[in-house]
């Protein structure tokens, strides 16, 4: 997939990140670099640590141990500076159900400081294709529209990183369809996209580099170049054996 | 660092608060003089005094402990705060169980709202409260962080706790020797110098029982963690 | 500037919510009067309650509705998420605090002035002539209670216990304002003039003053990781 080129510097570099719980490692030194303008799959089985590696560079959880540098600041000292160009998507909607559609933007749009904030919900909401619904509180919504109202949410502010949780869980072709559409289209030379996911094929699909997580770190490494899914099923259960 | 250095000391200090507990029982029973008016059962006094004094200290470390803890992120400190916390709900109920003692031998009532022994009960439920939020957390990270802001919350109210209770029975503040039962404004040096002793033992006592506990703990936290550790590459 | 707005806009979100779903006040409503009719029962034999136990009665009711406003607060946050949403937002973590405190003041304040009039009615109590007194007293105390309950109920909901923790933690922290609201509310209502209590407003004072500013400097720690 032709992509544009690449400035050099890049917008997350993280080295030897380490998560502990306790006692459990969730993350055993992570070393990461995403440049502006990549897209970044990664794979892995349950309890390999996805989720908490995009948590931890979302600033939501700190590093136990380890540097890392979002847009040239420390994290976690400047978690608070680089937030406003960091869009989210977790397991956890973080959307109000008992608010509409528009509601929750608005709300989040205050919070994010967005100009203009009525017309960027209106064309946000068109975008995620809910504009019908904009006014139907989050919990008449079917999973796949919850989903496309969180990457709404996530979009707001135009954020530079988006980090996507497993967006493709408990979709339906439909949905997932959609989805990837959308996904596609945000796609831009400032903009830097971390997916991590379960399901080989969409994770293929729009990714320019793809790495596998296991037991905390990333196992491999490569640019996903013209594979496909069953040279990638082969690999994948190669790395993911020894676990 | 302070549990580190009481570890160090910790056979010294047991060594030592055993003697002078000895020296102070034996000073209660002998050298200090029976009190006029209330006879033998004063002498809970010499208990009573130098444990909630002690309490006041371990709850001071305690609010010392959490400050550090949030401002350092340094897990020692709040193995320290936790082991006060723990200690000082110890000491805590042995105020709670010789006040009533003392007061139904004096003037024959268990409980009469005095405003210290009411202080202290309500100390005793902010700390033990603290103990129940940090087991029910839900990480070990969470049991810190939030036990550090309960010490530093339950702290702060001391003051505001005991003008309440004190103004709401009326009373103004008294004397400092006057304490519960002991009339007037000075003591018999005899007792003065029983009950300095007594403060000095029970604060060895408390340093030493800190000093164990500290390891200890450390080590049960060693332990979950291992346990915790072998089911997760069980799975 | 943000700041205000970041507050603003989380409190017109807890109203609106609440507007929406109406449990918080409904629950919190019914729940005291219950106490109320309980409490009448509990204090008094045949007819009514002392007069010098109504200020007691007052409190009672509104502490405990108030553990329930608490409670489901920052309950409805962490099941949404919304506590998350808001931490990953550039926003000021003591905009959040103060955000959710006030929200939980004028839910406390709105179930209060409800609940004063049903108590003057049902224990047959004068109010009107002390109002303004009365409604500094409650001020006061609700806004210590509320300082100090907003900062524990987001612990407690994170915890294991949730719901169960926050009276545990809250009552015995919060015994300096029940105390001196309870002491200044029956001055009030035997027709003293304030002036005669002014060594409690101070100490009422005194505690908002301290927990506010405690519980802004440790919120962060609170919510962030």
């Amino acid at each position: 997939m032709v992509h544009p080129t690449v400035s050099d510097q890049p917008i997350i570099a993280a080295r030897g990140l380490r998560k502990v719980f306790g006692s459990v490692v969730a993350l055993d030194g992570v070393n990461l670099e995403l440049r502006p303008g990549e897209f970044l799959t990664i794979f892995g089985p349950n309890g390999a640590g996805k989720t908490t590696l995009v948590r931890v560079l979302s600033t939501l959880t700190r590093p136990s141990a380890g540097t890392l540098t979002i847009l040239g600041v420390d994290i976690p000292k400047g978690s608070h500076a680089v937030r406003s160009q960091i869009g989210f998507i977790s397991h956890q909607a973080l959307l109000y159900p008992n608010l509409t559609a528009r509601e929750n933007l608005a709300f989040y749009g205050v919070l994010y400081g967005v100009p203009n904030l009525c017309e960027r919900v209106t064309e946000l909401l068109q975008q995620v294709d809910l504009a019908g619904f904009s006014d139907r509180t989050v919990k008449t919504f079917s999973h796949g529209m919850v989903q496309r109202l969180a990457i709404a949410r996530a979009l707001l502010h135009r954020p530079r990183i988006l980090l996507l949780d497993e967006p493709y869980a408990g979709l339906d072709q439909h949905a997932a369809r959609l989805l990837r559409g959308l996904l596609a289209g945000l796609r831009s030379p400032e903009r830097a996209i971390i997916m991590t996911t379960h399901n080989i094929a969409r994770g293929l699909e729009l990714c320019d580099r793809m790495a596998i997580q296991v037991g905390g770190h990333i196992v491999h490494e490569a640019p996903a170049g013209g594979i496909d899914s069953t040279q990638f099923e082969e690999l994948y259960l190669r790395f993911t054996a020894k676990g | 660092m302070i549990s580190r250095a009481l570890e160090g000391w910790s056979r010294g200090l047991a060594a030592a608060a055993a003697v002078l507990m000895v020296l102070a029982v034996l000073a209660v029973a002998l050298y200090a003089p029976i009190e006029r008016e209330q006879g033998l059962p004063q002498k809970i006094f010499y208990l009573h005094v130098p444990s909630a004094w002690v309490m006041f200290l371990a709850f001071f470390f305690v609010f010392i402990g959490s400050v550090r803890y949030l401002w350092k992120k340094d897990p020692a400190w709040d193995t320290f705060a936790y082991c006060c916390a723990e200690l000082g709900v110890l000491f805590c109920t042995l105020v709670l169980a010789t006040g009533p003692v003392w007061g139904k031998a004096t003037w024959g009532a268990w409980w009469t709202w005095d405003p210290r022994l009411t202080l202290t009960l309500i100390l005793w439920l902010i700390y033990s409260g603290y103990l129940i939020l940090r087991a029910s957390a839900a990480s070990e990270e969470q049991a810190a962080r939030f036990g550090a802001v309960l010490g530093i919350v339950g702290f702060a109210d001391v003051p505001l706790i005991h003008f309440s209770v004190l103004w709401w029975r009326g009373m103004h503040p008294a004397p400092v020797i006057g304490l519960g039962g002991v009339q007037g404004g000075g003591l018999h040096p005899a007792m003065l110098y029983t009950l300095l002793l007594s403060l000095v033992a029970f604060t060895a006592l408390f340093l030493s029982l800190l000093g164990l506990r500290i390891p200890l703990r450390r080590a049960e936290m060693e332990m979950r963690d291992v346990r915790r550790l072998s089911t997760f590459t069980q799975t | 500037m943000k700041f205000l707005l970041t507050t603003g806009a989380i409190v017109r979100k807890d109203i609106l919510l609440e507007f929406r779903t109406k449990e918080l006040l409904v629950s919190m409503l019914l729940f005291a009067l219950l106490i109320l009719v309980i409490l009448n029962f509990a204090l008094g034999t045949g007819s009514a309650p002392a007069e010098g136990a109504l200020p007691g009665v007052l409190w009672v009711t509104f502490t405990f509705a108030g553990v329930l406003g608490l409670n489901r607060s920052f309950l409805t946050e962490h099941e949404s998420g919304g506590l998350h949403g808001m931490v990953l937002a550039p926003v000021d973590c003591e905009a959040i605090y103060l955000g959710k405190m006030l929200a939980n003041f004028i839910f406390m304040g709105v179930a209060e002035a409800i609940v004063l009039p049903i108590f003057a009615v049902l224990f047959n109590f004068p109010i009107l002539g002390r109002l303004p007194a009365l409604l500094m007293v409650l001020a006061l105390g609700n806004l210590g209670f509320t300082a100090v309950g907003t900062l524990l109920s987001a612990m407690a909901a994170s915890s294991r216990m949730r719901e169960v923790l926050l009276p545990i933690i809250l009552f015995p922290t919060a015994i300096p304002v029940i105390v001196g609201a309870v002491n200044v509310t029956g001055r009030v209502l035997a027709g003293e003039p304030l002036a005669h209590s002014v060594p409690w407003l101070k100490l009422l004072g005194a505690y908002d003053t301290i927990f506010l500013v405690v519980a802004i400097l440790v919120f962060g720690y609170v919510i962030e990781e």
